[in-house]
């Protein structure tokens, strides 16, 4: 039986996290492949929606990644993904995803160190977690169509 | 010329938008002349054999409100579907699974465990007879419908061509529809029969409504009386009028209650409770973030029921996953 290889979807912020795992990858640090990386202009862009269409099709765990407290590009972007992080996560819980599997990081561009910590940490929890296996629960309900409305 | 065949059934529901229809009053007189109804469990006493006699496409319009819960409204869906030529969802629950919907943060084993044993006001050693599929008494054999682990939409059980959202539907979103039916003037398939603008929209309170809303602090509709004339949300109670869809008239906010968001999302959302959770987190002006977090948990101790309160089943997830560790 082959073991868990968990898949982690990232949403990084361009001015800071995005930037740090740039030089994480020039400075040779090898971080666990298990993460791909989708660059976002900031982690307030984050829209919860993606966060669970990642867990919808098969994501194990998702990480987002803004600036620190105070040193966001656009002033308060990384404020309202904490809030929305937060309350998201609260209500993920509730819906019986471990609050693991959504983890929020201030990394900032100069901490290429970080950037390869929190995933291979990250990584690794998820593999003691195991396979969220959300697809499962979801394809059992078939859904012919989403609705179109024209309104 | 033979007037239009009309029916009207319901699955899990509680019955208000069966009362819904007869809210039109004087104008359910305009209906009945208008249309043949052929099917009303609730109200008329044709059965499920005089539909089955019927050939497809026979019925004009069938409307379905509640939920799919059980295999007999799964059946029930599916023969309808086939013997009418539109199938429209009818209210919250079939629209987006509904109140019913939460029944998703469990499964058919501990719903069962928690009614037929663990009830404190069942006798003293519990009951623990469950509901069976077939049991032989005297008479014969006995059928029951089987209870499904998760609650189903219209939509995810048979292909539906129109939605009419709320928890009821107004009288006026019903009269409009049935009208567009009558004059066959539908819009494009799938299409939810309200408008596509959020309810603030057309909410007397918008004026009160600061161009940016942040609140330092969210209050409870039980923790206040809420000030009659105020933007809810300005006042810090949670209203989800910014993420739902317009058309009810607000009668909630005349009523001097927030929105709870019984219409749904607007066509540009995929997943309503996502979408209202992040404007609520967005308006709280909290940079915190242990204040924000103890908050949260203080004034939102129950997020899936506030913001999936409709909607669970049509929600990305679905269901509450239940192996996670």
């Amino acid at each position: 039986m082959p073991e868990h290889d968990p898949k982690i979807v990232a949403m990084f912020c361009t001015w800071c996290t995005y930037t740090a795992a740039d030089l994480a990858g020039t400075s040779r640090r090898t971080y666990a492949p298990n993460v791909r990386i989708i660059r976002v202009m900031c982690s307030g862009r984050v829209d919860p929606q993606f966060v669970l269409a990642a867990f919808e099709h098969g994501a194990d765990g998702v990480l987002i990644g803004g600036c620190h407290p105070g040193d966001c590009h656009y002033q308060e972007g990384n404020y309202k993904a904490f809030r929305r992080m937060t309350l998201l996560r609260k209500m993920l819980k509730q819906m019986g995803i471990d609050e693991r599997r959504l983890r929020l990081e201030w990394i900032s561009a100069s901490e290429g160190d970080k950037v390869q910590r929190v995933i291979d940490e990250m990584t690794e929890e998820l593999r003691q977690l195991g396979p969220l296996h959300i697809q499962e629960s979801v394809a059992a309900v078939e859904t012919p169509a989403y609705a179109v409305a024209a309104g | 010329m033979s007037k239009p065949k009309v029916a009207f059934y319901w699955c899990a529901s509680c019955g208000g938008c069966e009362e819904a229809v007869v809210d039109l009053a004087e104008d359910i007189l305009k209906v009945v002349e208008a249309v043949d109804i052929v099917f009303w469990p609730v109200a008329l006493d044709f059965k499920k054999e005089d539909v089955e006699k019927m050939a497809d496409g026979e019925i004009a319009v069938s409307f379905i409100n509640g939920a799919i819960r059980m295999s007999e409204h799964e059946e029930m869906a599916h023969l309808l579907r086939k013997k009418s030529q539109y199938l429209i969802a009818f209210g919250s629950c079939s629209h987006m699974g509904g109140i019913p919907g939460l029944g998703n943060l469990w499964n058919r084993e501990k719903i069962f465990q928690r009614i037929y044993k663990d009830v404190p006001t069942l006798p003293e050693n519990g009951n623990g007879i469950y509901p069976q599929t077939q049991s032989q008494v005297p008479e014969g054999e006995v059928n029951l419908p089987e209870f499904f682990d998760t609650v189903k939409t219209l939509d995810q059980t048979v292909d539906v061509d129109y939605y009419l959202p709320g928890c009821p539907p107004t009288p006026k979103l019903i009269m409009q529809a049935v009208n567009a039916i009558l004059e066959g003037k539908l819009p494009e398939k799938g299409s939810v029969l309200a408008p596509d603008t959020a309810l603030c929209d057309e909410c007397d309170r918008k004026e009160s409504k600061p161009e940016k809303l942040l609140i330092k602090d969210i209050k409870r509709v039980h923790e206040v009386i809420a000030d009659a004339e105020q933007c809810f949300l300005a006042q810090g109670i949670i209203c989800l009028g910014p993420a739902t869809r317009s058309g009810c008239e607000t009668l909630c906010i005349n009523a001097n209650m927030p929105c709870t968001g019984c219409f749904g999302p607007t066509s540009r959302v995929k997943d309503y409770g996502a979408k209202v959770l992040s404007g609520i987190a967005s308006i709280v002006d909290i940079n915190d973030e242990d204040e924000a977090a103890r908050l949260f948990d203080e004034k939102i101790p129950d997020p899936v029921g506030v913001f999936y309160k409709y909607s669970l089943p049509s929600s990305m997830l679905k269901r509450k996953n239940m192996g996670d560790a």
